[in-house]
């Protein structure tokens, strides 16, 4: 068994009006996401979520910028991490995220390093 | 004369009290010959009370005559003279005989080292369960047998290397302080859960026994918030999970002995007052903060107490398997929430959730699927329900079974 980070990622400023009912219907979204994961016995960490207000980033010359990086125009949300047999394994889990199934988001799969998975 | 049960009442309640006492004061290594000296004892008082009438407080009758027995037999014993040895020649020589603290306090503080003593990691968990069951429920050999579902001679070998274990550990019958009782009460949490469960999911045919499992996981959990040491928030919510769980007891099976499942009880059966309680350990469990498993397994029982299906509920439940499993896995939370989920989206949309689960060879995991593709596809149906009839153990469950199959070719 191999882990995996799935990485959220969301296109910049998503800061469309969400009604308290869809913020509920998100959150429920995601729960039953991570507990159908963890009902398989495959959720590693349930890793975090990562903030958008108050962030910067240090570019060379230790040029400090305010806001998540953003040079590709998405930046990462949050993360988990998960157990499966193979990347495809995971990407399957990767595909219920409600990030994709919300639209807009996308999910990177990468393998942890370990000694033993070190390519 | 008019007690006809009193001897084994009094078994099964002062039997465990009096070894942890003894080894208490003389050393768990002497556990064996407490057991003895505590059989001896009522054996005596069987004999006795028989010939000369019950005296008027048997119960001190009985710590009377344990404690001159252990006083008279262990001075008997190599290692008690060595030990006395060693007092005699610090104290002067007046004082023979070590005193044994009767009082109810000292009672109850050599049971509590008892428990955190049997929970020592060394042994296994089956065997903590077992030794619990005999040194601190008073079960005998035979009932621990039959409500563990296994054999005398294994529940022997059991007790006897769970023993060796205690002994060869030099373990001592104090409460660890700071990290170590933490880490320690991680395991008697763990064993008396496991008890609880043994008693209330058991297989096995006696329901008294099965009852008398759980009200002593209940005692001993109890114990624990007793003690002023020991301040966690999940002994309290394993208290309330108990405690809703226990609610329900005798609402589970009908006078036949056949099991009846959540939706068909009797609500009127559940044990409201249980359910009080509950609610009061639940309280202060969460006045103290720090979430365990067992607060979401408490929250999620509690959701059960309520008898109105209102809109939130199945969702709710839902909401806490969901948090229970991210926290910690277990197959039969999987299984649970799978059954949750189908109460909240439906039947189609549960089965591939379930079906993820790959748990082939679980009774609960065919049950579950049986359940799911009934009214879905008769045929699956059909076929998980066979599977988990070939899987069930006990007539009771076996019955559950074939009532879904005959319903199912009915229609």
């Amino acid at each position: 068994m191999k882990e995996f980070a799935l990485i959220f990622r969301v296109k910049e400023n998503p800061t469309t009006q969400v009604s308290p009912a869809e913020m509920q219907q998100r959150m429920t979204s995601w729960m039953n996401w991570m507990g159908g994961i963890a009902a398989r016995d495959k959720l590693v960490s349930n890793g975090s979520r990562l903030g958008v207000q108050g962030s910067k980033w240090v570019g060379p010359d230790k040029v400090v910028s305010d806001g998540p990086y953003t040079e590709v125009k998405e930046f990462i949300n949050g993360y988990i991490i998960v157990k499966a047999e193979s990347v495809d394994e995971a990407t399957e889990m990767a595909k219920e995220c409600p990030i994709i199934l919300g639209g807009g988001g996308k999910v990177e799969v990468r393998p942890l390093v370990t000694p033993d998975n070190n390519q | 004369m008019d007690q006809p049960d009193l001897i084994p009442n009094l078994y099964r309640r002062e039997y465990s009290k009096m070894v942890s006492l003894l080894c208490t004061r003389f050393g768990i290594d002497q556990m064996d010959a407490a057991e003895d000296i505590v059989s001896e004892t009522f054996l005596s008082a069987a004999e006795t009370w028989g010939m000369k009438g019950v005296p008027d407080n048997p119960v001190a009758w009985l710590y009377k005559v344990a404690k001159n027995n252990a006083l008279n037999g262990l001075k008997h014993d190599h290692v008690f003279r060595q030990r006395v040895k060693g007092v005699l020649l610090q104290r002067g020589a007046n004082e023979v005989e070590p005193e044994l603290d009767l009082s109810p306090e000292s009672i109850t503080d050599s049971q509590l080292r008892m428990l955190f003593a049997v929970c020592h990691p060394a042994i296994p968990v089956e065997a903590q369960v077992s030794l619990a069951l005999r040194v601190l429920c008073g079960f005998t050999i035979d009932e621990i047998a039959q409500a563990l579902l296994t054999t005398k001679t294994n529940i022997n070998k059991r007790l006897y290397r769970a023993k060796e274990k205690l002994r060869a550990e030099g373990v001592r019958l104090d409460l660890p302080a700071g990290a170590a009782l933490d880490a320690r009460l991680d395991a008697v949490l763990l064993t008396l859960y496991l008890l609880f469960n043994e008693g209330y999911y058991s297989a096995s045919p006696s329901t008294v026994l099965r009852k008398d499992l759980c009200v002593e996981a209940m005692r001993l959990v109890y114990l624990l918030t007793e003690n002023r040491d020991i301040l966690r928030a999940d002994v309290y919510s394993l208290l309330a999970l108990m405690c809703f769980q226990a609610s329900r007891f005798d609402a589970r099976m009908n006078d036949a002995g056949d099991l009846i499942l959540y939706d068909q009880q009797d609500n009127s059966r559940w044990d409201q007052e249980l359910i009080n309680r509950g609610n009061y350990f639940f309280v202060q469990a969460c006045d103290k903060g720090l979430l365990s498993r067992y607060h979401f397994e408490a929250a999620i029982a509690w959701w059960h107490t309520q008898t109105k299906d209102s809109e939130e509920k199945w969702p709710t439940i839902l909401m806490l398997y969901n948090r229970l499993l991210v926290l910690e896995y277990s197959p039969i939370a999987a299984l649970n929430r799978a059954y949750v989920f189908a109460r909240v989206y439906g039947n189609e949309k549960a089965i591939p959730e379930a079906e993820k689960l790959a748990l082939t060879g679980n009774l609960f995991y065919h049950s579950l699927l049986g359940e799911l593709y009934t009214g879905v596809d008769a045929a699956k149906a059909m076929l998980h329900f066979e599977t988990a009839l070939g899987l069930a153990g006990t007539d009771a469950e076996k019955a559950v079974i074939v009532e879904k199959l005959s319903l199912l070719s009915g229609s």
